[in-house]
């Protein structure tokens, strides 16, 4: 099996900053999104299960590279980072193009991506990247199982009702969710591999995308205003014992007409 | 006449969401604002006959009665909206950020090469095209943002307005437009139900959460019979759900859903920033945790120090008591 992990490297939720020109500010202090690596989890166990290698693919600035070596890390062969300072301010439109421009040079059985990403939280990526190279498109997994000898691939897809069983041909997208199993930690021999293993960097020139095309000048989302929240007015302290705690909950929540 | 505003609305099981129903309101009150025709556009079995449901919060319904067969739902009406915006030429489309409504919204970005508003929480008129108010950086901003072309996706959040009747309702118009792509196939094996998936989180205009706090699987027994005695559905943290306490369709937060109910009730939940980025937008937060120092208590309106199984069951009956 081949596998191209589509791995981003995002700030730790609750750490984030803005630069000047209300971009997120990337320059520091990344680590891979959440949902990418259970989906990273879930090829490493495919390539361990069917033989192969497992590549990732990142589009990001250089301190994504902390990232990336935590995936070399857990397993992956080599990687692919796509890097270009007009890369900067990229919306999911450009992210989707840029993506699917890099993927079409590689060879794989199956591309997987996590459903969203704590960033952008705008889970369409996969979808585009998938439709823009006709790909099989199967989401929100929380089983992945492919058949080698078929050449197709099975998918149980989260439904607002229960799950779908979805199946296609393989080369395929994937989208995954945490369902598909704890992210492994690096063992010490992994760390140490890493260190030698290859991080390929593409520019948009090596991918023939216009420089025009993506980044702040091509985004459809221009900012107006960036301001904090309204605040709660502070919570209500109620320390009574369990009785006189919920008459004080039961007035609180009619006065509010909650029940 | 300028491009009009169309909502594509979800539906389970033949019926439109409410957050579909949500969606229409928003095009509806947009369309108002802005001087445009509406329209909310309904694609799956069933679509007929939802038409009138949709149709009486304003915006005429364009009902596709198209069979996904063994096709998924998000590609066959991707397909299906890509021809009818590619036939009618509408400014501005709103999607759910439901896991159709961003599938169908990724495909649709490919196959238009139209830029989107993602994970919007409110959408209003400005001066020349749809504002929309996205919460960022786990809540602590707010931006606003507009589109830089004249045309585009909104994909908005549940509950960025309540779903009400408009004065008349919006005339019905049974289309069956040929797809406007050809999509790689994917074939839905089998659909199977689960019961612990019945009331959706998102759907729900009150939720009760459980975390660490309830102890194990048992726990739960108490927010349940809270979360059935205010009609509402029960919520968990990750790492409730990892524990196995509980299914991922319960799970709020940063790798699990995000809503907004009127009131949510948080048992035994400290508060973790993956959890506040699924929950904080709510209308009325009431935590109940034995630790006061929790940082639940920072954006909770109400906070009881406490135990939740001495204090859930009390509640419990006391809000049956009030109904009956």
């Amino acid at each position: 099996m081949r596998i191209v992990v589509l791995l981003k490297a995002v700030p730790v939720v609750g750490t984030e900053k803005m630069t000047g020109g209300w971009l997120l500010d990337r320059s520091a202090g990344l680590e891979s999104n959440g949902n990418d690596e259970y989906v990273l989890e879930a090829g490493l166990k495919l390539v361990e299960a069917h033989g192969g290698e497992l590549v990732t693919l990142t589009m990001g600035p250089s301190p994504a590279t902390e990232a990336i070596r935590k995936a070399l890390a857990m397993g992956a062969a080599r990687a692919v980072q796509v890097v270009d300072e007009a890369l900067a301010g990229s919306d999911a439109l450009a992210t989707g193009r840029v993506l699917a421009a890099a993927l079409q040079r590689m060879e794989f059985d199956l591309a997987l991506a996590g459903a969203d990403t704590s960033d952008g939280q705008g889970g369409v990526v996969g979808a585009a990247v998938a439709t823009r190279l006709g790909l099989p498109y199967l989401s929100y997994a929380a089983a992945i199982e492919p058949d080698p000898a078929a050449g197709t691939v099975r998918v149980r897809r989260i439904s607002p009702t229960g799950y779908d069983v979805l199946e296609a041909r393989m080369p395929a997208l994937v989208a995954g969710t945490q369902l598909l199993g704890e992210p492994r930690y690096p063992s010490l021999r992994g760390i140490m591999q890493a260190r030698s293993k290859q991080i390929a960097t593409w520019s948009l020139a090596d991918l023939g995308i216009d420089p025009a095309s993506v980044g702040t000048p091509a985004t459809w989302s221009a900012v107006l205003t960036a301001t904090p929240p309204a605040q709660r007015a502070g919570a209500t302290i109620v320390r009574d014992a369990p009785e006189a705690a919920v008459e004080r909950i039961v007035e609180f929540l009619a006065a509010r007409r909650l029940i | 006449m300028a491009g009009a505003i169309w909502a594509v609305c979800d539906m389970v099981d033949g019926l439109p969401t409410r957050h579909g129903r949500e969606l229409a309101t928003l095009t509806w009150a947009l369309g108002r604002a802005a001087s445009r025709p509406t329209a909310s556009v309904l694609v799956g079995p069933g679509a007929s006959a939802a038409a009138d449901a949709i149709a009486s919060h304003g915006p005429d319904v364009l009902a596709v009665d198209a069979d996904p067969g063994e096709r998924p739902i998000a590609a066959v009406t991707a397909e299906r909206v890509a021809a009818l915006i590619r036939e009618r030429q509408p400014a501005y489309v709103l999607l759910g950020t439901s896991d159709d409504g961003r599938d169908t919204a990724g495909i649709l970005q490919a196959l238009l090469e139209w830029g989107a508003l993602v994970n919007v929480s409110a959408v209003r008129w400005g001066d020349d095209g749809p504002v929309a108010e996205v919460s960022v950086f786990g809540g602590r901003l707010v931006t606003e943002s507009r589109l830089t072309q004249d045309h585009g996706l909104i994909i908005v959040r549940p509950s960025a307005v309540a779903a009400e009747a408009a004065e008349r309702p919006g005339g019905v118009e049974r289309i069956d437009p040929a797809p406007g792509a050809d999509l790689a196939p994917v074939r839905v094996v089998d659909r199977v139900g689960e019961a612990s998936a019945a009331v959706s989180i998102e759907e729900a205009t009150v939720i009760v959460a459980g975390g660490r706090g309830v102890g194990g699987p048992e726990g739960f027994g108490v927010v349940r019979d809270l979360a059935d005695a205010l009609g509402g559905a029960v919520g968990a943290t990750r790492a409730v759900v990892d524990s196995g306490w509980i299914g991922y369709a319960h799970q709020i937060g940063q790798t699990g859903k995000s809503v907004k109910p009127q009131l949510y009730v948080a048992a035994g939940i400290s508060g973790a920033i993956q959890h506040k980025v699924g929950m904080q937008t709510s209308g009325t937060i009431v935590a109940i945790n034995k630790d006061p120092d929790a940082p639940i208590a920072e954006f909770a309106d109400m906070m009881v120090v406490g135990d939740l199984f001495e204090i859930l069951p009390r509640l419990t009956a006391a809000v049956r008591a009030r109904r009956a």
